[in-house]
C-alpha cells in the first residue's frame, strides 16, 4: 500500500501510522450518548472508510485518508490539519 | 551562586572520509550552524519575507531546498524549515520559532556512482533525478531511522539523522556500500 502525502508525494506504508477513524466531535461539552459513541463504538466498514494517519517517518503531517477496505483502493488523502471535508 | 556554563555544540561524529568503494565516497561532513524555523499559523507571508530580506532566501517549497551565499535553507517537513550555514537573523523571530539544531543532527555524505545504489536498499524514496533533482530534498526513514535526504549533486547524496542515530547511520552505510560495491 502506498499513499500520496499531499506534502510528500507518494510513499510507501511503513512511512505512516494509523491513527484511528476519523470522527466528527461531538458539539456539546457536557457528556452524552454521541459522546460514548465518539469515544468508544466503531464501525467496522466494508466499503469506504475516513481514518487518520500519520507521516511519522515523513513530513510528520496527520493525514485524512479515505480509503475503500474491499478493494484497497485510496480514494483521498488531505491534511488534517485544513480540515475534514 | 549559580555557576555559568557555556556548551558548546559538538559533531556527533569524527568529520572527514570515512570510507571510499567503488569511486563512491562516504564523508562525514563538518558541523554546520542548523536552525529549525518553524513559522506561526498564519505568519507564512511575512516570514518568506523576513527570510528573504535577512538571508536574501527564498521559501523553499514542499521537497524543495533554496540557497544563497552558501546559505542554505531546506524544507524539513510540515511546517517546518531548516537553515543550514548561517545563524539565523533574530528577525526571523517575530513570525517564526527558531530552535538551535547544530548538535542534533548528523550529517553524512555519499557519492559516486554507487550512491543510488546503496541508498535504493536502505530507503524507500525513489531517488532518481527524474523525481528527485539536485536541489531536492525529502524527509524520510533510512533502515528505519527518521532522515532528512537531499541531493546535492548529480551522484551525490546529503543524509542528515538524528545524533543519536550518527554511528548507526555511518555503520549502515558503510555495510551496504561493501556488499554493493561487491557486487560484479
Amino acid at each position: 500500500m502506498r499513499l500520496t502525502c499531499p506534502r510528500c508525494g507518494s510513499r510507501d506504508l511503513r512511512e505512516f501510522t494509523y491513527r484511528g477513524a476519523a470522527l466528527a466531535r461531538p458539539d456539546s461539552q457536557e457528556w452524552s450518548p454521541a459522546w460514548d459513541d465518539y469515544l468508544h463504538l466503531r464501525d467496522n466498514p466494508a466499503g469506504l472508510s475516513t481514518e487518520y494517519w500519520y507521516h511519522g517517518l515523513g513530513c510528520a503531517a496527520f493525514l485524512i485518508v479515505q480509503r475503500d477496505t474491499r478493494t484497497h483502493e485510496v480514494h483521498s488523502v488531505t491534511l488534517a490539519a485544513e480540515g475534514r471535508t | 551562586m549559580a555557576e555559568t556554563f557555556t556548551l558548546t555544540a559538538q559533531n556527533a561524529l569524527p568529520q572527514g572520509d570515512v570510507m571510499t568503494l567503488g569511486e563512491t565516497g562516504i564523508r562525514v561532513a563538518p558541523m554546520a550552524r542548523l536552525t529549525t524555523l518553524m513559522p506561526g499559523r498564519g505568519d507564512q507571508d511575512i516570514f518568506a519575507r523576513a527570510l528573504r530580506r535577512h538571508h536574501g532566501l527564498g521559501l523553499p517549497q514542499a521537497g524543495q531546498s533554496t540557497t544563497a551565499d552558501g546559505v542554505e535553507c531546506l524544507w524539513f517537513g510540515q511546517g517546518q524549515y531548516l537553515l543550514i550555514g548561517a545563524e539565523a537573523n533574530v528577525n526571523l523571530l517575530k513570525s517564526a520559532a527558531l530552535t538551535d539544531q547544530s548538535d542534533a543532527w548528523s550529517t553524512v555524505l555519499i557519492e559516486g556512482p554507487l550512491a543510488r545504489d546503496v541508498l535504493a536498499r536502505l530507503t524507500p524514496l525513489d531517488l532518481r533525478a527524474a523525481t528527485f533533482a539536485e536541489g531536492a530534498t525529502a524527509r524520510t526513514e533510512i533502515r528505519h531511522m527518521m532522515a532528512s535526504i537531499t541531493r546535492v549533486s548529480d551522484s551525490g547524496f546529503r543524509l542528515m539523522v538524528f545524533r543519536s542515530m550518527a554511528q548507526t547511520l555511518l555503520h549502515e552505510l558503510k555495510e551496504t556500500l561493501e556488499m554493493v560495491a561487491a557486487r560484479p
